[in-house]
């Protein structure tokens, strides 16, 4: 954060850099080390054209101007306040409640919007970059529709049985030289047990940012990016894909139609 | 000094003359040989000779492409370190390349080797390669596995999975991170199909068009393919839960009422079974020049192969082997196993066979003849009289051989009298 702060000081300032443009994304991503954005950049002369690319975005706020894509009227039509029942409550989901109706936890929803934005702009950003986005729900009932999203992004989707360290004992179970995904989007952070999803705690140790829709239910502390939603309800769940969906590929366009601006050479999308 | 002298046996001479063959005329048989340490100094020679055999016919030796796994150093080691060297050294991963090299090196062996067989290398087939290689280098080995052989490295090498991703580090396919990319898939596919039919019926539903009787995919004579089958189209290893939630998916996709619209997805995971008719082929009847109808059947007992000729509008004559059968079965018992198929239809007197018969004794023979005449008379019988031949057993081979003798028994099953001390 505090590195995040000195760059943008110092690109006011028009000092020249003394952090390396690569060394930058790296703390911009939030990761300490390769990634699959990173490797984008490795070149050794970085001209002046690619380095816009990947600082211009992070100069404003909403960048993709993702609060376009839904508003609160749209998210209390697809039921996203609705919790479970008073006696699911989780301690920590406390904060993130408007109140309690007939024993129904009620999310609040302005809560909601914020982090929402604030979730859908990472993602934009770490889609923008090509970093490697993991969708993971152990819903039976949405893992069609969870992997047919991710098929539609182009990017990746667990909803089936998470195997024992598949993140923490990576080059193993996958091969050498894998790389991990950059950013696991939960779409139900709780398993056929409704116990707290393997991967979220192995994320944590693994150093990559999550995102997570944390119900009434739900703990919320490991994850990155929580969203406290409904994610029983079917159109919660379409709501939550469509937005995700939709953030992805406004991403990698925005990102496709930044190289051709800056007609930077060598970079492939 | 003596001792030592008698323990060598292998004498002067006997080298003398081989080293003179393999060398073409200079034998470089030490003085030593004739001092006092023969021992070791033959060894020595002995040594060099067979390294100076092997250095020969190594020229001669074509190369072959085998996957010839690096030889381990003679050192004394325990078993885990040399198991850990063995595995440093053998590739267990085949890269893209080296396969196509093999391929390259086996494309040119095989022209060297047809131009070595003085055929074709353009119409050089798998089987002639084969051929070649059994020529060239005759083993006398059982196992077959163990033979020298010369194949497609495609075949020889295992089908194996290329990098999962590109350049940039994203995997190539979207189920990469789940472990069981093509599994999982396949599920996600077959998922996929059964939503689109409900939606499909529904929709039928709806406009009013639906009918219960739809056409139904047949799946007679065919069956699902084993799981052995599908790690191997699929590439992918699976547990047996993982097979059976496949055929679970599958199983409720047939019962769909429109899963007729996905049997050519379904067909891909069937196996069309052997058709195992239980009928028995009958031969036809056939006639000679005179116009009298014969037929002929084979059969076996027990080492004993014959083959009869049943020939119509005979008198009840039976030559075997030319010899008249009174004279060459002497006992009663044969002769009854000989007419027995003739008793049961009650063609006693009717037919005359012709019998040659190789193998086996007394008994066996005459049980392969019974057999051969049972089948030669199909031909003559009808459908019921076939299946009272069936159920009388006179067209059921009997398996019954000899059972072999066993290693701390007497005979297959005698055992050595039991002492008690």
């Amino acid at each position: 954060m505090a590195a995040a702060a000195c760059l943008k000081a110092f690109s006011r300032l028009n000092l020249p850099r003394l952090l390396s443009s690569r060394l930058s994304e790296r703390y911009a991503n939030g990761q300490l080390y390769s990634t699959a954005a990173v490797t984008q950049s490795l070149p050794s002369d970085t001209p002046a054209g690619s380095d816009t690319v990947l600082t211009e975005p992070l100069k404003h706020p909403d960048f993709f101007h993702l609060s376009e894509l839904f508003s609160l009227k749209d998210l209390f039509e697809a039921r996203i306040h609705l919790g479970h029942k008073k006696t699911c409550r989780h301690r920590l989901m406390e904060p993130y409640l408007f109140g309690c109706r007939l024993e129904q936890d009620i999310i609040d929803l302005d809560q909601t919007m914020e982090l929402l934005q604030q979730a859908l702009n990472f993602t934009a950003h770490v889609a923008y970059r090509g970093g490697v986005i993991l969708f993971v729900s152990r819903r039976r009932q949405f893992c069609h529709l969870v992997e047919c999203t991710a098929q539609d992004c182009g990017e990746y989707a667990h909803t089936r049985y998470w195997q024992g360290g598949l993140l923490t004992n990576a080059p193993i179970k996958y091969g050498p030289g894998v790389h991990l995904p950059d950013v696991i989007i939960f779409l139900s952070t709780l398993n056929n047990v409704f116990q707290q999803h393997v991967a979220i705690r192995d994320a944590a140790k693994m150093n990559i940012p999550t995102i997570g829709v944390v119900d009434s239910n739900c703990n919320p502390s490991l994850v990155t990016f929580p969203i406290p939603g409904n994610d029983d309800s079917p159109s919660a769940m379409d709501l939550y894909c469509k937005l995700f969906k939709m953030t992805i590929n406004r991403a990698k366009d925005k990102r496709k139609q930044m190289n051709l601006l800056y007609d930077v050479k060598g970079s492939g999308s | 000094m003596g001792s030592l002298e008698r323990k060598v046996f292998y004498p002067k001479k006997r080298l003398e003359e081989s080293l003179s063959q393999v060398q073409g005329g200079n034998p470089i048989l030490p003085m030593a040989a004739y001092s006092g340490t023969v021992a070791r100094s033959f060894l020595r020679v002995y040594g060099s000779v067979a390294s100076i055999h092997t250095l020969c016919l190594s020229r001669n030796v074509f190369q072959l492409n085998r996957t010839v796994p690096i030889l381990v150093r003679q050192i004394q080691t325990s078993l885990t370190v040399w198991r850990k060297n063995l595995a440093a050294t053998s590739q267990e991963k085949f890269t893209e390349e080296y396969i196509k090299k093999q391929i390259e090196e086996f494309n040119i062996g095989k022209r060297h080797l047809a131009n070595m067989m003085g055929e074709d290398p353009e119409t050089f087939t798998q089987e002639d390669i084969d051929r070649s290689i059994t020529y060239l280098f005759p083993s006398g080995l059982f196992e077959k596995k163990a033979r020298p052989l010369m194949k497609h490295p495609n075949e020889i090498f295992p089908k194996q999975r290329a990098v999962q991703w590109g350049e940039d580090g994203r995997p190539f396919h979207f189920l990469f991170y789940t472990g069981k990319q093509s599994y999982y898939e396949l599920m996600h596919d077959v998922y996929g199909k059964v939503l689109m039919l409900e939606k499909y019926e529904e929709r039928m539903r709806t406009k009013g068009l639906f009918s219960p009787d739809t056409k139904k995919i047949s799946l007679v004579g065919s069956r699902w393919l084993m799981k052995e089958e599908l790690e191997e189209m699929l590439v992918e290893v699976m547990s047996d839960h993982d097979y059976k939630r496949f055929l679970l998916l599958m199983e409720r996709l047939l019962a769909l009422p429109y899963s007729h619209m996905e049997e050519e997805f379904v067909q891909r995971f069937r196996k069309q079974l052997e058709v195992q008719s239980s009928k028995q082929v009958v031969p036809a009847l056939q006639f000679d020049d005179r116009g009298v109808a014969f037929s002929s059947g084979e059969g076996r007992r027990k080492l004993a192969t014959a083959t009869v000729v049943v020939r119509d509008n005979g008198s009840g004559k039976v030559t075997i082997n030319g010899i008249n059968y009174l004279e060459y079965f002497v006992v009663l018992q044969d002769r009854e196993q000989l007419m027995f198929p003739l008793q049961f239809l009650d063609r006693l007197g009717k037919h005359d066979l012709e019998c040659h018969v190789t193998g086996g004794g007394r008994s066996g023979q005459a049980g392969a003849l019974r057999l051969a005449i049972s089948r030669a008379l199909l031909s003559y019988v009808s459908e019921s009289e076939v299946e009272a031949m069936r159920q009388a057993g006179l067209l059921t081979p009997d398996p019954r051989v000899k059972e072999r003798k066993k290693p701390g028994l007497a005979k297959a099953r005698k055992r050595f009298t039991w002492k008690k001390r």
